[in-house]
């Protein structure tokens, strides 16, 4: 067990180190003199402060020094310099962080719970129009791109009812404080998070359905319907249990395309997060901050994919853990 | 074989129409998609030539749509195929040769596939500069693994079969094996898994585009969404109607790819995926 766990951390730290060696050329292939991409617009008439920026950044080593010196960088957390915003780009990542966990988590556990929640009833009444509508909205959701489910929402729950806030993580100038901030949060939460949740939740009810009808075929269930246990039982506490393992674990490798629909749904929402944060890197074309957001993320999936590859087979006793 | 599944019937049915608007669709409509042709704004079903209205500068949106098509569906296509060039390959010879070849190309698979791939194609597009063969490649650089794993599973059952192991034994070369043997028969679950990706495909060239990062010279259903999505206020129309020919097309694309799965792996027909 401790072996296995050591060997998949130190898979990930190889797959850590791939990522940084990847960002590094990336950031090289960005347009210009990586100089005045660092730079910005800030100082790049200044020949004197580009030779100070080469020199601090050690554009004048050779290569490998430059991938040496990027690399202790980023192992230090240091991910460089955001000249459009006038900020160390980890400090910027870090303030919008926050929004983007609360966003993503929220959509996470809704999407999780509804989309087991129909996949389930749609397995148990397989062939019935309750089966069929649910298949047929999945297929739907799954096909729908998100940033024009996001602006549906806008249109129909904040120009035409009026019911929710449509942009933004706060009312601004409300200065709410304890209970009445929260609300104010949530409210404003309700349509990126449900946004967000539509697609995987989509994604969540497909899968468990088609494992459940897979589940249903075994042995062990046969056995529980022969003891004379009720469908509800046998369905509940035999199928859906046994079912929801391979759910529960794609639904954590997935994490990856998490980051993407947080990227336009934050866009659209104006929702201040890390997603929204490569939006603006993109319309500023500031490369440093734009690939800082990329390594971030990716290390942020990369930790998630661990996570659940440990708790799966600490869960499921049939992994061994010698492979 | 594919019409016999009534959803893979319904899809073909929209993608023909698709694709004949995308051929024929310019004939009817031949001004540009970006001329401006009436007052800005112009709400849709009030003139019988503009059936869908104008955008914010009186550009004809039922004209964006039907250039938008083209544009979808080739870079849903190509890039589909890109992403086969470079996984059928390596997952090949993954599968083929076994060993530390397979390690090593698996785990440069798994990177690919850990990476986040909507956020590796903002930045490829960002730092390639937006064009079609920017997008094309993003497309299919976050891809391709998929195809691999595939195609690396399908080539490691087929390899120890007779018919391969008589073609290695006369002395045929490798790679001679593996494409005249052994990939024709790996051959019906890569065409389920590309009609998927078609559909995956399309989505996330919305997606760029929607984010400002399209073709600049092309029309597409993204960029237009993205255009409208600032005065969706007080003109819905101007979104609401590309995000419908995206939704229609990906979930023609979707229902396709369910049906050729019914038909061509019967073996998986019940459980779905």
């Amino acid at each position: 067990m401790i072996s296995f766990i050591a060997q998949r951390i130190a898979k990930a730290i190889v797959v850590l180190l791939a990522l940084v060696v990847l960002n590094f050329f990336l950031i090289r292939m960005a347009p210009g003199d990586p100089a005045l991409v660092m730079a910005g617009e800030a100082g790049a008439g200044d020949q004197v402060f580009l030779a100070q920026l080469r020199e601090k950044f050690g554009l004048d080593q050779p290569l490998p020094v430059q991938l040496f010196l990027y690399v202790k960088g980023i192992l230090s957390l240091d991910l460089g310099f955001s000249f459009r915003q006038q900020m160390p780009v980890a400090t910027l990542i870090l303030q919008r962080l926050p929004a983007t966990l609360l966003l993503t988590g929220t959509a996470f556990a809704i999407s999780l719970a509804f989309g087991i929640l129909f996949g389930a009833l749609a397995a148990r009444f397989a062939g019935t129009w309750a089966d069929t509508a649910i298949t047929v909205l999945a297929l739907i959701f799954y096909a729908t791109p998100l940033f024009w489910v996001a602006l549906m929402a806008i249109l129909l729950f904040s120009v035409a009812m009026d019911w929710l806030p449509s942009f933004g993580y706060e009312t601004v100038g409300a200065n709410y404080t304890g209970l009445a901030h929260v609300l104010d949060v949530a409210a404003h939460l309700v349509l990126p998070a449900t946004t967000i949740g539509l697609f995987f939740m989509a994604t969540y009810a497909r899968m468990t359905r088609a494992s459940m009808l897979e589940v249903n075929r075994l042995d062990f269930v046969k056995t529980a319907r022969a003891k004379g246990l009720s469908d509800t039982v046998i369905q509940r506490r035999h199928v859906l249990r046994n079912a929801l393992l391979p759910v529960v674990t794609l639904a954590g490798l997935q994490a990856g395309t998490l980051v993407g629909g947080a990227v336009l749904t934050e866009t659209v929402f104006a929702w201040p997060g890390i997603g929204r944060l490569m939006y603006e890197a993109l319309l500023q074309r500031d490369y440093n901050l734009l690939l800082g957001v990329f390594v971030v993320c990716s290390a942020m999936v990369l930790a998630f994919n661990l996570i659940t590859d440990l708790v799966y087979r600490s869960v499921d006793p049939r992994i061994e853990f010698a492979s | 074989m594919l019409l016999r599944n009534p959803g893979g019937m319904i899809g073909t049915a929209i993608l023909t129409i698709a694709i004949a608007v995308a051929l024929f669709g310019p004939l009817l409509f031949p001004t540009s998609p970006w001329r401006m042709v009436q007052r800005p704004f112009l709400p849709p079903f009030t003139m019988a030539n503009l059936p869908l209205g104008t955008d914010a500068l009186g550009r004809d949106v039922m004209a964006g749509i039907i250039y938008g098509a083209r544009v979808s569906l080739l870079v849903g296509l190509i890039s589909t195929l890109a992403s086969l060039a470079v996984g059928i390959p390596l997952g090949a010879a993954a599968g083929y040769f076994g060993g530390k070849i397979d390690d090593a190309l698996m785990r440069f698979t798994e990177f690919f596939q850990t990476v986040p791939s909507f956020a590796l194609a903002i930045v490829l597009v960002a730092i390639m500069q937006p064009s079609i063969v920017s997008i094309v490649s993003a497309i299919a650089i976050v891809s391709w693994p998929p195809v691999a794993r595939l195609v690396r599973g399908e080539v490691l059952s087929l390899r120890t079969r007779e018919y391969v192991q008589a073609a290695i034994v006369t002395g045929q070369t490798n790679w001679w094996i593996i494409w005249r043997e052994i990939l024709p028969n790996a051959l019906s679950p890569v065409i389920v898994l590309a009609s998927l990706m078609v559909a995956t495909a399309i989505l996330l060239e919305s997606s760029l585009s929607f984010l400002g990062l399209g073709d600049p010279n092309l029309m597409s259903w993204g960029y237009m969404v993205g255009a409208g999505r600032t005065v969706i206020r007080q003109a819905w129309w101007i979104t609401v109607f590309p995000g419908i020919a995206i939704l229609v097309s990906v979930l023609a694309l979707n229902l396709i790819g369910e049906g050729l799965n019914d038909a061509l792996n019967p073996r998986l027909a019940k459980g779905g995926r």
